[in-house]
């Protein structure tokens, strides 16, 4: 056994050659003993089998992180549950403290055994190779050939053509390849660390938003211009770069070509302008295209249908007017939105779903049978009562309570829903006045983003992966030629699972024996 | 541009019969495999008829990864575009990646005993891709339109062909190295041998699937304006990247070597399998692209 596994042998630490000491129970001695377990291979081993165990849970509970709502939902469908899962952070596994833990562990057992590592590489790449050991014949490679006074000077020569490091020392070749395997595995390494800096300095520096822009509207980069803004730790709201940019259009394409592949969306378009530094220039924005502008990207994360509403009280004055932003319900875009109107004499609302192409289900009811506009249709239900605005109830835009309110159209209440093509006005009941569909315009849900540490994680990573293929095909290998007065002795050992090795000890012996012929 | 694709379902049905006329000859190739194994177990590795019985069962899959070549090609041309886009079309390429990578490698290293794991893994994949994910010929929604599309996956696919060849040389391991002697497992090499080639394996696919987590946070942040996210499927890459990081530690650490590596790599390649199956199925996610 103790021959089929000589990496472990390869580098013998001087501590293993001390003399065993008796036992000393300082703190000190402890503490040694503590860094000498983190910083080994098989510590760093089960850390990495206990990380992606640690993992797992995070892709079986919805993460805060990645799906709010999901912990939302999974809070109202299991509340007791949910609290004690919550408890074990296990709606934020991957900035929980035990997860942290594992991976900080990871991490700090990798400095420690990397860190001396370098050392010794340096050592090893200035020094010549070292002596052969006593016995070479226990070596994984070995030969021996037979020639009395043989002359060695083929086999330095084999080893200077291949590049070898070469030392002859009295009856002794040594000879050395593949450095380049350890310094592959320790750019592998202190890169991860790079990786990890990067990762966890862009965290503090970065910024994310989002805004819903109806075409014709001009979103402005200040934090009172977003939707939802989430800064990182360390950035400074007041370093967003000013520039604003306006949504001029937003197209879509979906297919109407091939009968299996009917309605699926192919192309979504913002046609946009903005102005940075005083220049206005134009751009179009994709999915997989986001527009990039200094110290800021904009990506095109949504889209949907806002309808354009005008409201008028019985004496025609205007009290409600402009696009209304209405979500999407399904893959052919029947949205839904509310309007609420508190400005008129009597406070109402409405709740209404638009129909980019209208159809009927069986049951009767609407629904929306193409995404884009072909034959359009808003179906409004009213409610009047007090909308709470000032209570800060009803407060999210797209919902409306209406535990207090009173419906008046639509529903149950005796009056068939408000139904709307583009252009039409009709009366609204009880003397609320009247509602005019002007048309409709199209939004969409940009994300803006930034962090500044993100092409350092790219360089970062790059660097892993060079590490990490210079490791794993450059052989490191160690030759030694011992001439005894009878004798030639060849033997290598190799640092990982060398074929070649056995190949290159025959062919070394032969070169030696041609020549002693 | 995208917007006047023509997806060509008539050509899409021809390719699936491609595909299981494929799978019908795998499976004779299996049965002639499974056959030479027996008879190599039973008189000898050296015995002429069961080798004669294993270059037949080699030459089946040859002409099976042939006809399953012009399947995958003509499934991307009635697509009009790469044949990865759902479960189905990743099933198809990826058989048809880890046949063609296995024959090839056949050539170079001693692994032609591993060829009735193979075509049965393949059999496998491709009896389960016809009937549970078929779907016909869809355009690719905007999310996908894009060229990492060609790279992240199709890295990816090359990468789970050489974790899959590693881990049945691994599976052989852990039986030869257990306690019960299966006179099968004399149709097989030394466990020393095992060992060094399925770490060979492992290497190249840890290296590909290294590229293939890289790639996919170039292009989350594209497409989904962050890096990294803890997405179901960013997790489960990094399951895997993480148990094949702990597998090469394993391998140069005393007590670890051997069969107990060849268990990581098993485990490996299970999270595979798994991130490939129940996470595309089950897990909520933005990877979902099963087309189910």
């Amino acid at each position: 056994m103790a021959t089929r596994r000589p990496s472990d042998k390869y580098v013998v630490r001087k501590e293993y050659n001390e003399p065993i000491e008796a036992p000393d129970l300082t703190i000190k001695s402890w503490l040694r003993w503590l860094w000498r377990q983190l910083t080994s291979m098989k510590t760093a081993l089960w850390l990495l089998l206990l990380l992606a165990a640690a993992a797992v849970p995070g892709s079986i509970y919805p993460q805060r992180s990645a799906d709010p709502n999901g912990v939302v939902l999974y809070f109202r469908n299991n509340p007791e549950l949910a609290k004690w899962l919550d408890r074990f952070q296990l709606f934020d596994v991957y900035s929980s403290s035990w997860f942290s833990a594992i991976y900080l562990l990871l991490f700090i057992s990798l400095i420690g055994c990397v860190l001396p590592r370098i050392g010794v590489h340096y050592k090893a790449l200035v020094s010549d190779p070292p002596a052969a050991p006593t016995n070479l014949s226990r070596l994984p490679e070995y030969k021996k050939v037979e020639i009395a006074r043989a002359d060695l000077s083929p086999a330095i020569e084999f080893f200077k053509e291949r590049k070898y490091k070469v030392a002859v020392v009295g009856n002794e070749i040594r000879a050395e390849k593949g450095f380049l395997r350890e310094s592959g595995n320790l750019l592998f390494h202190v890169s991860l660390v790079g990786v990890l800096i990067a990762v966890g300095l862009g965290g503090a520096l970065n910024y994310s938003g989002q805004r819903v822009l109806v075409e014709g509207e001009t979103f402005v980069n200040n934090e009172a211009g977003y939707d939802t803004l989430s800064p990182g730790l360390l950035f400074d709201t007041k370093n967003l770069t000013p520039f604003s940019l306006r949504l001029d259009q937003f197209s879509t394409t979906y297919d109407i070509r091939n009968p299996s592949n009917y309605a699926k969306p192919l192309d979504f378009r913002a046609k946009v302008s903005y102005t940075l530094q005083g220049k206005t220039d134009n751009a179009l924005i994709r999915v997989n295209e986001p527009l990039q502008i200094p110290n800021a990207k904009i990506y095109l994360t949504g889209n949907g249908f806002a309808p354009d509403i005008v409201v008028r009280d019985v004496d025609g004055n205007i009290t409600f007017s402009g696009p209304v932003v209405f979500l999407p319900q399904d893959s052919n875009m029947t949205s839904l939105g509310v309007i609420k109107v508190p400005d008129a004499p009597k406070q109402f609302g409405m709740m209404a779903f638009f129909y980019p192409t209208v159809g009927k289900l069986k049951t009767g009811a609407f629904t929306s049978v193409y995404p884009a506009l072909v034959s359009p249709l808003l179906s409004m239900n009213v409610f009047v009562g007090q909308l709470g605005l000032e209570d800060g109830l009803n407060t999210n835009v797209f919902e409306l309570n209406t535990h207090a309110m009173k419906q008046v159209a639509g529903g149950k209440s005796g009056t068939k829903a408000i139904q709307l093509q583009p252009g039409q006005i009709k009366q609204l009941p009880d003397g609320l006045g009247s509602v005019e569909f002007r048309g409709v315009k199209r939004f969409a849900s940009l994300d803006i983003t930034y962090n500044p540490m993100e092409l350092w994680v790219l360089i970062f990573a790059i660097l892993t992966l060079t590490g990490l293929i210079i490791m794993l095909i450059t052989p490191r290998r160690r030759l030694w030629v011992k001439k005894t007065a009878s004798s030639v002795e060849v033997a290598a050992l190799a640092k990982s699972k060398d074929q070649a090795l056995g190949k290159i000890v025959s062919e070394v012996a032969k070169a030696i024996k041609k020549k002693n012929k | 541009m995208n917007s006047t694709v023509i997806l060509n379902p008539e050509l899409a049905t021809f390719s699936r019969i491609l595909v299981l006329g494929a799978l019908t000859i795998y499976s004779v190739a299996f049965l002639v495999l499974t056959w030479s194994l027996t008879k190599k177990a039973a008189e000898g590795k050296k015995n002429k008829s069961a080798n004669r019985l294993e270059k037949i069962g080699l030459f089946l899959m040859g002409f099976g990864v042939l006809i399953h070549f012009v399947g995958v090609l003509t499934r991307g041309i009635a697509a009009q575009r790469v044949p990865w886009a759902n479960m189905y079309e990743f099933s198809i390429t990826g058989s048809f990646i880890v046949t063609f990578i296995y024959l090839v490698a056949t050539f170079f290293k001693d692994i032609k005993y591993i060829a009735t794991f193979v075509s049965g893994f393949v059999v496998l994949i491709i009896g389960s891709a016809n009937t549970l994910f078929y779907v016909q010929v869809e355009s690719l929604m905007p999310a996908l339109q894009d060229y990492w599309l060609v790279i992240h996956v199709s890295v990816a696919i090359l990468g789970t062909a050489f974790f899959m060849i590693a881990a049945a040389l691994a599976a052989i391991l852990i039986l030869k190295s257990g306690k019960r002697k299966f006179k099968l497992l004399k149709a097989f090499p030394a466990v020393e041998k095992l060992e060094k080639l399925s770490y060979q394996f492992n290497i190249i696919g840890f290296i590909l699937w290294t590229f293939t987590l890289i790639a996919g946070a170039i292009w989350a942040d594209k497409a989904w304006h962050r890096f990294w996210g803890w997405d179901t499927k960013e997790v489960w890459t990094f399951i895997i990247w993480t148990i094949y990081a702990a597998y090469l530690h394993a391998t140069t650490t005393r007590g670890w070597e051997g069969k107990k590596a060849a268990w990581l790599t098993l485990i490996g390649f299970t999270a595979i399998l798994f991130n490939f199956t129940v996470v595309n199925l089950f897990f909520k996610g933005l990877h979902v692209y099963s087309g189910l």
